[in-house]
Formats: C-alpha cells, sequence, structure tokens
C-alpha cells in the first residue's frame, strides 16, 4: 500500500458566521417561544418539553454510540468523520437544563406521582417501587452523570490524540467503548422507560427502549450525515470523503431505517396478538379517533418515503438527496416523539400549534449552537487517528 | 495448436494496487470485453473497470415482490374466503398476521432468484464449463495472484497488440487462452424437443398419479379403510337431531353403564369413614393388586411402600407405607388419596377404575402386615 507516503493535509478552518448567527437566531426564538408557551400553558410545554428532551437525548447519545461503535469494532470508514459525531454527541452537557423543567412540572404529566391515585390503583402499587419520586430521581441524576462521564472520556481522548498522535489512545478507545455499550443500553432502555413510557403508567411494553434505541440511532445518524456532508461540500474536512463515505451513511441509515421499523412492527404485532386490555388501549387510543390520521401519516413518514429513497445504489451516493433525506428522517424522529407523548396529553384531538414548533425551533437552535460553540476550539478532524488515512482511502 | 479457437490473453500481477491501476489502464485503452479476476474482492475495483450498475437488483425486486403479492392472494384466499377458520379471536382478515410471512417469502425469494437468475444468465447454466476453468491463470488468481482477462471478441483485439499492452501496463505471464473443443460444440441439451417432451411426460405421470391416489383410490373399498362407516365422527353435523349436533348431552340426572359416582371429592377424612373395602381377601384380587401396584405406584413408595423411589431423586420421595399413621388410616381414607392425590401425588382416578382401586389396597395392607404382622399371624 502507498498510504505511508502520502501525507494528510489539514489545516483547521471556521466555520461560516452564519452558521452560528443561524443557531443564536433559532436558539433566541426558541426560548422566546418555549418561555411564552410555559407562561400559557404550562402542562402542554412540559410535554413537549419531554419531547425536546428525548429529541436531543437521541442527537447526543446516538452520536456517542456511534463513535463508541466505531471504536468497539475498529471501523476505518466513519475515522474521517467521527470528530463531527463527537462534536454532536455534546448536546448531551445541557441534557440536565433542558431536563429541570419536566422534573419541576413531573406532578403535572406523569401519572404516578400522585400518592392518592397510587394508593387506590392495584397496578400502581404494585409498580411503586420503581415509579417513585425518589428513585426517579436517582436514577436521572445517575443517567446524565453517567452519559457525560462517558463523553468526556470518548471525546476528550480522542482530541488529546489530535496532538500526541499516540496510537495507544485509540485502543484504549476501544475498552472504554467496549465498558460503554452496556452501560449505553442499560441507560437509554432505563431513561425512556423513565421519560415516555411512564407517562402511561398502566401500559408497559418490554420492547420500548428498542424502539426507542432504533429511532435514536437514525436520528443522531441523519444530522450526522447532514453535518458531513455539508461541511465536506464546505472543504472543512480532509480531501477525499467521497461517495464511497457517502453511501456507507447512506446504508446504514437505511438499515436503520429497516430495524426501526421491525421493531415497531414487532411491538405493534405482540401488543396485537396477545390482545390485552392493559396493552392494547395505547395503541387503540393512536389508531381510533383524530389520532389515526396522525398514525397513518407516521408509517408513512417515518418508514415508507425513506425506505423508497434511499433504496437504490445511486441514491445513497447522491449527497444532494442524503442531504434531504437527513432533515427528513431528523423531522421524522421528532414525529416519532410527538407520536409516543402527545397522544396521553390530548387522546381527544390532535394538538399541534406555535408550542410545538417552538419547541421545535429550539431543539434544532441548540443543536447548531452547541456544533458551533464545540467546534471552535476543537479540530473538525480526528487529524492524530492512525485510521485516519485509511478511512480516507476506502473504496466500496 | 492453429486449429484451436483462442478465447483471449491473460496476464497476472502480484499486488491489489496493481490490479486496481490496471484495470483502471485497460478501461481506459477502451476494451470492453474484459474481466478482473481476484481470490477475494478488491475494494475500488467498479469504478476502475468503469462498471455500470449490475442489473440484478431489479430482478430481485421483481421476483421478491411478485412473490410478495403471490403470497398475500394464496393467504387471503385461504384465510379469508376458502376456509375461514376463527384464530385468536382474530378476524379472518388479518393483516398484521400476514406480514411476517409477506417478509420472509419477499426476502426468501428474492435472494434465491436472484442466486439462480446470477447462475443462469451469467454463467449460462447448464453450461458447467469455462475455456479459463483448469488453467494455470485461473489456479494463481484463486491462491495468491491478481489477473486480467481479455476477450478475443473484443473488438480492439489483436494478438500482438494486445500483448505488448499487457506487457506495457505490467502484467506477467502473459498468456493465450484456448477454447477446449467440447466448449466449442457444446450444445444445450436441456431445450432439446426430446428432453421437454420427456419432462412433460413425467410431470404429467407423477402428478396424475398423486391426484389419483389421493382424490380417487382413497374413496375406492378396500382403500379407504372403512372410512364409510353408519357412524357419526367427530363434528358431523346431525341429520336425526334438529339442532344438527351429532354429540349429546345425556339426560339430566343419569350415570353411564357401570360408573359409580365418587362423593368425597375434596372430603378425605368422610370418605375414610363411610367407605368399606368391597373386595374380598381372595388370590385373584391380591393378584391384580400386586400388578397394579407394581405398575403404578412402585415408582415411587417402591416395591414395598417404603417410598424407595426409583426415581433416583427426580421427582420428591414419598414417606412409607408403614408408619403408625398410614397403617392406622381405614380403606377408605386410603381411596381418597387414590382419587384426590396427596401432596405432590397426584390422582390416579384415571390410570386405575374401582375395582383395581380397592385391589391395591388390598396389596398395601398386606404389604403393611408383612412388616408389622400380628400375634396370630404367626400361628
Amino acid at each position: 500500500m502507498s498510504s505511508s507516503e502520502k501525507v494528510i493535509e489539514y489545516s483547521k478552518k471556521e466555520l461560516p458566521p452564519v452558521f452560528g448567527k443561524l443557531g443564536i437566531v433559532l436558539l433566541v426564538i426558541g426560548i422566546v417561544l418555549s418561555v411564552l408557551a410555559y407562561l400559557s400553558d404550562p402542562v402542554r410545554s412540559a410535554f413537549n418539553n419531554v419531547i425536546l428532551l428525548e429529541f436531543l437525548t437521541s442527537i447526543g447519545l446516538g452520536a456517542l454510540f456511534l463513535v463508541a461503535l466505531e471504536h468497539l469494532a475498529g471501523a476505518v470508514w466513519s475515522t474521517p468523520f467521527r470528530r463531527v459525531f463527537e462534536l454532536i454527541s455534546s448536546v448531551l452537557l445541557i441534557l440536565p437544563i433542558v431536563a429541570l423543567p419536566v422534573y419541576f412540572h413531573a406532578h403535572d404529566i406523569f401519572h404516578w406521582t400522585h400518592a392518592d391515585v397510587v394508593a387506590t390503583d392495584e397496578i400502581l402499587s404494585h409498580k411503586a417501587p420503581y415509579l417513585n419520586m425518589t428513585f426517579f430521581t436517582i436514577r436521572i441524576v445517575a443517567y446524565f452523570l453517567l452519559w457525560n462521564i462517558f463523553y468526556w472520556l470518548l471525546t476528550g481522548k480522542s482530541r488529546k490524540q489530535d496532538s500526541t498522535k499516540d496510537q495507544k489512545t485509540t485502543k484504549t478507545n476501544a475498552k472504554i467503548a467496549a465498558i460503554f455499550m452496556p452501560v449505553f443500553a442499560i441507560t437509554i432502555t432505563f431513561s425512556s422507560i423513565d421519560w415516555m413510557m411512564s407517562l402511561e403508567p398502566h401500559w408497559f411494553s418490554t420492547i420500548f427502549g428498542v424502539y426507542y434505541f432504533a429511532g435514536t440511532v437514525i436520528a443522531s445518524l441523519a444530522v450526522g450525515t447532514f453535518v458531513v456532508i455539508w461541511l465536506n461540500e464546505k472543504g472543512l474536512l480532509v480531501n477525499g470523503i467521497g461517495k464511497d463515505h457517502y453511501y456507507s451513511l447512506g446504508a446504514l441509515l437505511f438499515a436503520f431505517i429497516n430495524f426501526w421499523a421491525y421493531i415497531a412492527f414487532s411491538q405493534f404485532l405482540l401488543i396485537w396478538y396477545a390482545n390485552l386490555p392493559e396493552e392494547t388501549y395505547w395503541f387503540l387510543q393512536r389508531w381510533e379517533g383524530p389520532w389515526m390520521i396522525v398514525s397513518i401519516l407516521f408509517i408513512v413518514v417515518h418508514f415508507a418515503v425513506p425506505y423508497f429513497a434511499l433504496l437504490s445504489q445511486p441514491s445513497k451516493m447522491d449527497p444532494k438527496r442524503l442531504k434531504i433525506m437527513s432533515v427528513w428522517i431528523v423531522l421524522a424522529h421528532i414525529f416519532d416523539l410527538f407520536w409516543i407523548v402527545m397522544p396521553t396529553h390530548s387522546p381527544d384531538g390532535v394538538l399541534f400549534g406555535w408550542i410545538e414548533i417552538g419547541f421545535i425551533i429550539l431543539a434544532i437552535g441548540i443543536i447548531i449552537t452547541v456544533f458551533n460553540l464545540k467546534s471552535k476550539d476543537s479540530n473538525l478532524v480526528a487529524i492524530g487517528d492512525p485510521k485516519l488515512q485509511r478511512g480516507i482511502d476506502f473504496r466500496l | 495448436m492453429n486449429e484451436k479457437i483462442l478465447y483471449g490473453y491473460t496476464g497476472l500481477f502480484d499486488t491489489p494496487d496493481e490490479i486496481i491501476e490496471a484495470a483502471e489502464k485497460v478501461s481506459a485503452e477502451g476494451f470492453e470485453k474484459y474481466d478482473v479476476h481476484t481470490p477475494y474482492p478488491v475494494h475500488g475495483m467498479d469504478s476502475a473497470m468503469k462498471l455500470k450498475p449490475s442489473k440484478l437488483p431489479y430482478i430481485a425486486l421483481v421476483i421478491g415482490l411478485s412473490a410478495m403479492v403471490t403470497m398475500f392472494i394464496f393467504m387471503y384466499w385461504m384465510t379469508s374466503i376458502d376456509y375461514p377458520v376463527i384464530v385468536g379471536g382474530k378476524p379472518f382478515f388479518s393483516f398484521p398476521a400476514w406480514v411476517p410471512v409477506l417478509f420472509e417469502i419477499t426476502v426468501l425469494s428474492a435472494s434465491i432468484g436472484t442466486v439462480v437468475a446470477m447462475i443462469a444468465v451469467f454463467f449460462k447454466f447448464p453450461n458447467l464449463s469455462h475455456p479459463l476453468h483448469d488453467t494455470d491463470f485461473m489456479k494463481s488468481v484463486s491462491s495468491d495472484k491478481y489477473g486480467i482477462s481479455i476477450e478475443a471478441v473484443d473488438s480492439r483485439f489483436n494478438e500482438d497488440y494486445v500483448r505488448s499492452f499487457l506487457s506495457s501496463i505490467g502484467a506477467k505471464e502473459i498468456s493465450p487462452v484456448y477454447w477446449d473443443d467440447e466448449e466449442v460444440t457444446f450444445k444445450n441439451t436441456v431445450l432439446k424437443p426430446k428432453f421437454l417432451t420427456f419432462l412433460i411426460v413425467v410431470g404429467l405421470a407423477v402428478s396424475g398419479t398423486t391426484y389419483f391416489t389421493l382424490n380417487k383410490l382413497m374413496f375406492m373399498v378396500p382403500f379407504n379403510w372403512m372410512r364409510e362407516q353408519e357412524k357419526y365422527i367427530p363434528q358431523e353435523i346431525s341429520t336425526f337431531f334438529e339442532d344438527g349436533f351429532s354429540m349429546r348431552t345425556p339426560v339430566k340426572g343419569s350415570v353411564a353403564l357401570g360408573n359409580i359416582p365418587y362423593r368425597f371429592s375434596g372430603d378425605p377424612e368422610g370418605a375414610g369413614e363411610a367407605l368399606v373395602n368391597p373386595l374380598a381377601v381372595t388370590k385373584e384380587n391380591l393378584e391384580l393388586g400386586k400388578e397394579k401396584f407394581d405398575i403404578y405406584c412402585s415408582p415411587c413408595h417402591g416395591y414395598f411402600g417404603e417410598g424407595d423411589s426409583r426415581l433416583k431423586g427426580q421427582f420428591p420421595n414419598p414417606p412409607s407405607f408403614h408408619s403408625e399413621k398410614v397403617r392406622n388410616w381405614s380403606d377408605g381414607r386410603i381411596y381418597a388419596v387414590l382419587m384426590d392425590g396427596q401432596n405432590v401425588m397426584p390422582s390416579y382416578s384415571s390410570q386405575l377404575d374401582r375395582a383395581e382401586r380397592w385391589a391395591v389396597i388390598l396389596y398395601m395392607r398386606a404389604l403393611q402386615r408383612s412388616l408389622n404382622a400380628k400375634e396370630s399371624d404367626l400361628k
């Protein structure tokens, strides 16, 4: 191989300033709208805040998962843009702030926090050892702590490698990733149960954590794909990232679209088959009345459109189509969370108005601003990684 | 050698980088009928050879979708029209239950169809031979070399030109490959009328025989094995009774012939007081009791009722029959245990009939006496 003769040319370039400005504008609009929302309808806002929180968890934690996956699998194709995913995962840092309003409105949105209801409800009193405010607090603090610890471990070492060029770091990162994986699996399952499944405390689905995980990976992958293609077209990454890399990102997106559909359908099929009243009502709520049209639209938006848009090989290599589909899939994931959370708040009618839009704007503003701030003091490419040249040389 | 027909020229390379470079040069030179042979898939080869995307995915798509549609119609016809049976309280048209089947049949038929199409279209099955087979070139590229073959049918092909071109791009062991006689004279025998007629005859014979056996022969005497009988088989519609049921519920208060109802279920003490062993102590009764005891009781209780199970701990050992408690039980009390079971012992009312139960009890009494004999037994 002639790779040893090549020298990777990379010099740090600033992101275009319009990117940062866009982030600030969206962030300010989002904050203003969400504060107004809390003033006008605190309960509905708290539900939207759950969507916001889970969406940002998806993006941050999913990106960290993809970083860890690369370390663990020893993958080379994603090394040239691994730093982008590391930067996206810094959204994890502000999660506790986003969680605070939900925590203080827990009594409004979580049915199981009402002691008088739990006392007379047999199912809820059986679940009380898990679903109580003390344990809930301990758990969410533990999630945020664990995620931040692993965020610092995984991205900090990688960033240090830029200057040290130490090859051992890559090995250490693989070990950290191996520890992170089970922690990730358990925390993402339980956090999705705590924040979303416990909104309907009588209902349960054993596959719920996997379902959320599937959505998490596609959402963070879509954000990453969009940013990678955008940065690459602006020439802010290293030379040599091309359609082979795009194809791999697109194929992974396509695979996880299918995985999501598989899991979502499995969840539905088992509940449909068993036909137990305490399980079916969750789906009936979404399949009867005004929510039915939303559910049908949901299947089209989250599965049919991305599936056929990314089915053929050329479409996975087309940067324009990939960018459009990435934005589509990110919005589809918000739709997914909306579909999980909102029918609990308003079973009798679909609520979608300025409050919801305000929180979506806030989410996008937070992601852009955090990415922009974090990328200021960091390279956009992991130039110290020994796998980098092989990653650039990657061909299908 | 001159009478042999030239297939093409081959050249070998040592590294994957060299073969990629060579493939780029060959395609840049304008050759169209050439191929690259490597021991494993080399990344980047598609673009180096300027290959167009394969047509195979479309075959997969068409086969997969047609299998899915066929399966959908098949299941719809079966479960909703031809033989509607309620399963698990679901409607006859239960689409969610079909989705896994549709998914699997699509994937399965698409993958099998793709492989078969590849073999048939690209390898021209049933032609099993190719000029490159059994050449030194093929032996090299299937172990540690990377090779290029340029076919003679290419419009730019010219022996001297190709030989010098291959050496100019750094190929080693440049050699011509000729068609074998069998490959030149090969004729596809599958489509010969003789073979097709044979296939049709065999197909008709097999399906005709099967149809005749299953639909005609099985209803003829004696092959119907006495299926036509003057009785109702389960779930057959009755023409005699007005409600159409061939199964009847007994008249209220009627008792089956020879059946003596057991009144003490759940009341062992009551049975112990009320029931008396109706059998006399005879040799026949004791032998019947011994036979049934050895079959049904001894695996757990042991041949002599000492609770020495033969099951080697796979089932908890029962207590001995020779305890003070069991010796003082009345026959009726033991009968209640046989009828209802006790602790982990299940009921034996279905294995033993009434006479056998009492006979077993007689035999148990004899076993008890064998270890705790009375003074009078010694005389």
